[in-house]
């Protein structure tokens, strides 16, 4: 009796151990690495729960191609290092189709290059336009770039009559590549930047420098780009020293959390977002609603948190993914590369999206609203 | 011009006023171990995560700010008592070693417990900023001067006139004449953990309306006022308060009128001028033995 039951349960554990991997054989495998945990959480989190949500919901659907979808995933916790080491084992051992992810702008330019030496389309989620500019031939990025954001908001400047500002910008990264790239694009606006003033990432008190910024004649409109407590502060800091002319901040701050952290102070300033801030406000008819309103619901529903900008990006890499994979008819690398290329017209949370073989982003300017912040809550402004 | 200057002396003021709060934690400990005690700046981060969290569970600020610093007071003890005591026979540099873990230890804790997102605390009495000669003051800027200065004047007290105060001087002093004079040394280390634990919960609460709070805060302003705590000499309450003071002001002027880019570089470079002339800061005495 006891040798039977051993070999029945050495039978079992064998089939449970083959079935999964007899079945993996046929899945389609979406690599990816995000910072889910670390400095840099904010923004794998909900890229992570979006992946999972999205994929599981592709598979009840019947998968893409007639083959269920396979999330493979590692936790690169912000850090390049631990990036390239899991880019690698996502090539080389787990043979994945594509990869979707990469939180940061610092780690996913690491592995650009052990994308393009062995040809494997990715799709990132991070903000920097290094990433997109030059073209890189396996490379694409969903969120919109800084320079993007600097646009918009001096676009909106223009209208209304503004041409001379004052900035203050974080030294973090987020910041200094926001001040660079305001700099170059002002021009373009018949933008002048006055004044030019900087704070540390934990710094604490900035009325220093807009006292500087006060006393600075011409300045007709003052902008932020930071990140993080900083520009809560900037803002309170702002109210406290009774600065008259207009604050815009960057789209750092697009979240409840900077009203929260800035209070009362908050009121009236403005920012360039995604339109994913303010689903409810979107017109009826306006194209990008319908996608917005679908993830905001199933992502509150499922998490019972409210949805950020960051996990809508992770949707749109996926999306534009499994579409150049249908349209590709396969899953060849280098065909649903070409896919990826030709996507035109494709309704993401982040805006309407035309790749070309000289864009890689695909978005133009009418992704971002100007938002103002009226009674602790957003208010789409033109 | 003026203005600007008044401008600039008071957030000089109001920060170096912060940090001298938390530089005194720093002297508390150190005169009586002669122990740096690095997780001083995770004192202050979670005197105000508590109070955010209590606030934020409905109790009443003062409750909740008399919870936040017990809380932390039991944090200090517990510190002394399990992390500290065990290693009372090791060098100094040990006891400090021990103290930096302990710091990553706490924020760890805090960060799992109330996660890493930055909280803000109401101020004490209201946002509107008040205007002299031209320049703003917060009223929690006056909050955090105000009970800075009955602070100063409270331990002055304690450490001159109280016999407990005279025994953790004595025990800084000489720790086996102390023990011998029939002072109990390990019930003074556990007490100057404790009281320095609720100076830390007290300065964390009183800037976290201005600085916000979060599981890292203290990283920054433990090192502020840990610079504040050797400008003035290590051990000496007027120093640290000194110390603070020419810190932040310092800062703030750096800011205003060389540059915002250089503002953190200053101080330091004036730091390095006072240790280099007077190696034992601007109040401390022992030359020989200090940083």
């Amino acid at each position: 009796m006891k040798p039977w039951s051993q070999i029945i349960g050495s039978l079992t554990l064998s089939l449970v151990a083959l079935s999964p991997s007899a079945w993996a054989a046929d899945n389609i495998k979406i690599g990816s690495f995000l910072a889910v945990t670390g400095p840099a959480s904010f923004l794998g989190d909900p890229e992570l729960k979006t992946l999972q949500m999205t994929i599981e919901e592709i598979n009840a659907e019947g998968g893409v191609l007639g083959r269920q979808l396979e999330l493979v995933h590692y936790d690169s916790q912000g850090s390049a290092g631990k990036a390239r080491t899991f880019v690698k084992r996502l090539i080389d051992s787990d043979e994945v189709d594509v990869i979707v992810g990469g939180s940061a702008s610092g780690e996913t330019l690491a592995v650009i290059p052990l994308m393009e030496r062995s040809g494997m389309p990715f799709v990132s989620l991070a903000g920097a336009v290094s990433i997109v500019d030059p073209v890189k031939r396996w490379v694409f990025k969903t969120p919109h770039t800084d320079r993007m954001a600097a646009g918009k908001i001096f676009a909106h400047m223009k209208q209304n009559g503004i041409s001379q500002i004052a900035m203050i910008s974080g030294t973090g990264g987020f910041g200094k590549s926001g001040l660079k790239q305001s700099k170059e694009v002002a021009g373009e606006y018949g933008i002048k930047i006055l004044s030019s003033e900087t704070y540390g990432p934990k710094d604490t008190d900035m009325t220093a420098q807009l006292t500087k910024i006060k006393n600075t004649a011409g300045v007709q409109a003052v902008l932020n780009f930071g990140f993080g407590q900083g520009p809560a502060i900037v803002t309170k800091n702002y109210k406290q020293l009774g600065i008259q002319v207009p604050l815009f901040q960057s789209h750092g701050v697009a979240s409840k959390k900077y009203i929260e952290l800035a209070g009362d102070a908050a009121e009236g300033v403005k920012l360039p977002a995604s339109a994913l801030l303010l689903a409810e406000q979107l017109p009826e008819g306006d194209a990008q609603k319908p996608v917005i309103m679908a993830y905001k619901q199933k992502y509150e529903a499922r998490y019972n948190s409210p949805v950020s900008s960051f996990g809508g990006h992770a949707l749109d890499g996926l999306m534009l993914v499994v579409n150049a994979m249908k349209q590709a008819g396969s899953t060849d690398k280098e065909a649903v590369r070409a896919a990826l290329e030709q996507t035109r017209g494709y309704m993401g949370t982040a805006g309407e999206v035309n790749m070309s073989e000289k864009d890689h982003l695909g978005l133009d300017l009418t992704a971002f609203r100007m938002l103002e912040i009226r009674n602790g809550s957003w208010q789409m402004v033109n | 011009m003026s203005a600007e200057f008044l401008q600039y002396l008071f957030t000089g003021i109001t920060i170096g006023a912060i940090y001298a709060l938390v530089g005194l934690g720093f002297s508390i400990i150190y005169n009586a171990s002669h122990v740096i005690n690095f997780a001083q700046g995770e004192f202050l981060m979670i005197g105000g995560m508590c109070t955010v969290a209590l606030v934020g569970t409905g109790l009443p600020m003062p409750v909740a700010i008399l919870a936040a610093v017990a809380v932390t007071a039991v944090a200090g003890l517990a510190l002394q008592k399990f992390a500290v005591a065990p290693a009372r026979n090791a060098e100094v540099v040990t006891i400090i070693i021990i103290t930096i873990g302990a710091s990553i230890f706490l924020r760890g804790l805090v960060q799992l417990v109330w996660g890493k997102e930055f909280h803000a605390l109401p101020a004490f009495s209201g946002d509107e900023p008040i205007t002299i000669g031209g320049a703003t003051i917060l009223p929690q800027s006056l909050w955090v001067l105000g009970i800075t200065l009955v602070i100063v004047v409270a331990l002055s007290w304690f450490f001159n006139k109280t016999l407990l105060g005279k025994a953790i001087l004595a025990t800084s002093h000489n720790p086996d004449a102390a023990k011998l004079m029939g002072i109990n040394t390990g019930f003074i280390l556990l007490i100057s953990f404790g009281l320095s634990a609720m100076l830390g919960a007290i300065a964390g609460i009183l800037v976290a309306p201005i600085t916000l709070t979060s599981y890292d805060v203290g990283i920054m302003l433990g090192l502020k006022g840990f610079v504040a705590a050797v400008l003035g000499g290590l051990g000496s309450g007027a120093g640290a308060i000194a110390g603070g003071l020419i810190l932040g002001i310092a800062e703030a002027m750096a800011a205003g009128y060389i540059s915002s880019d250089y503002k953190d570089a200053v101080p330091f470079v004036i730091i390095l001028a006072i240790l280099f002339f007077m190696p034992s800061g601007l109040f401390g005495l022992r030359g020989t033995e200090r940083v």
